[in-house]
């Protein structure tokens, strides 16, 4: 090897954080809709504070993801100048808000697989990773409380909230097949000891929601067709209407600073 | 020219009167948030390293408090600042000490009494948290929004005096 040559990019690593970068991006982005439009004011709170919660947690991923790419990208332009077809998320997380019961089943949803996924990196070999997964990890916790009780207090709740929580389960389910499925990034990163074994978290998620649906009296939904291929760039069509609104006023003054 | 370079207990003694841009009735160095001080040498000569480990990841204050400490030191006649940021260990309210958690009692907010993972039961689901009203010392609280004004609180009531409180949760 040159002495003055590059290392070579570990382009494993530079697709998992993208891809969890990309999640929290478009999840925090999702739920920052709600401000100033949740049911009651300590929801506006908590809701926003969530949002700022993952937004945080994207900028620290992107920001790994620019350092490992190391082709003068930082998480700014990450975030605002790719397309749809760049972006690395699940697809649950694109899901539209709909309406409260929407909103908060995809959260949960998304919150106990997070909360497993940032558990298991928090002691991954990469020291960068392990970090922003244990730093992470412990908010994620406390959105899964918040999530799982409103699973609870609206599955067990009125006539109205109990049909639009299973509603919005059944609607939601076909997205969560792709949390769990590995792919070559994600296996090359086991290998090194630095990823996620998806395909492990299925148990331990699995666990969690069905003790809060059984608590809320709602029906866990059959497993059957799943959507996938938002890892590798394929979307529905709800990510590009997001990132156009995401993306537009830095893309109508690039590099303007404020 | 440093003619009298300012030694680390001069700086955290600087750093000890930025108070937290939300919670100003505490500093930063109250908070946990400056970890080390050191001078290192760089092309621009002496350069002041303070590293800073950031609260909850969403906190909006983190710019405004990178931006305070430079202030702050500039003021004090330091020149150039580093600012390097560490994510682990991550930050917890288990470094706020004993005269913190009063200081913040007495400003009106019920500080973290647990060490932060000891509340027994599942991690996933909320536990009654130990926790006191700041005005009357009732324990007699019901939680209200699991946040408050800041990522760090939780608004509860007290069910004796009847006020509401925030509730600087145990992380």
């Amino acid at each position: 090897m040159n002495a003055g040559s590059a290392p070579a990019l570990d382009s494993a690593l530079f697709e998992f954080a993208l891809r969890l970068g990309d999640t929290t991006l478009v999840l925090g982005q999702r739920v920052s809709a709600w401000t100033g439009h949740a049911p009651i004011v300590e929801e506006d709170l908590a809701l926003t504070n969530v949002a700022l919660d993952l937004v945080g947690q994207a900028r620290l991923w992107l920001t790994l993801a620019g350092q490992i790419e190391n082709a003068g990208r930082d998480e700014d332009a990450l975030a605002y100048f790719r397309d749809a077809h760049e972006f690395r998320n699940v697809l649950l997380v694109e899901r539209p808000n709909g309406n409260f019961a929407d909103t908060m089943a995809r959260q949960f949803l998304f919150d106990t697989w997070h909360f497993y996924t940032l558990q298991r990196l928090a002691t991954s070999r990469d020291e960068r990773v392990a970090a922003i997964a244990q730093k992470s990890v412990r908010e994620v916790a406390y959105h899964v409380r918040r999530s799982g009780d409103w699973v609870v207090r609206l599955g067990d709740g009125t006539d109205v909230s109990r049909t639009r929580m299973q509603a919005a389960l059944d609607d939601l389910w076909p997205y969560t097949g792709e949390l769990f499925v590995s792919d070559a990034v994600d296996r090359e990163l086991v290998e090194r000891g630095v990823g996620c074994d998806f395909e492990a978290l299925r148990e331990p998620w699995s666990l969690h929601v069905d003790g809060i649906l059984r608590e809320a009296t709602l029906e866990r939904p059959q497993d059957g067709w799943m959507h996938a291929g938002g890892k590798t760039g394929r979307h529905t069509e709800q990510l590009g209407y997001l990132l156009a609104e995401m993306q537009s006023v830095r893309r109508s003054v690039p590099g303007e600073r404020w | 020219m440093n003619l009298a370079r300012a030694t680390p207990a001069d700086v955290w003694r600087w750093l000890a009167d930025v108070p937290d841009p939300e919670i100003p009735a505490i500093s930063i160095v109250d908070l946990g948030i400056v970890r080390d001080v050191a001078w290192k040498a760089s092309d621009a000569g002496e350069t002041l390293a303070v590293t800073i480990t950031p609260t909850y990841s969403g906190c909006p204050a983190t710019r405004t408090i990178e931006r305070d400490i430079v202030a702050a030191l500039h003021a004090h006649g330091v020149e150039h600042v580093a600012l390097d940021v560490k994510l682990a260990p991550p930050w917890t309210t288990d470094w706020l000490t004993a005269e913190v958690r009063e200081k913040l009692r007495a400003y009106g907010i019920a500080p973290p009494e647990e060490r932060a993972g000891e509340a027994s039961g599942d991690i996933l689901r909320f536990v009654e948290t130990r926790t006191a009203c700041p005005r009357c010392g009732a324990r007699d609280v019901t939680l209200t929004s699991a946040f408050g004004s800041t990522p760090c609180k939780a608004l509860y009531r007290c069910n004796v005096c009847r006020e509401p409180f925030d509730h600087f949760k145990c992380h």
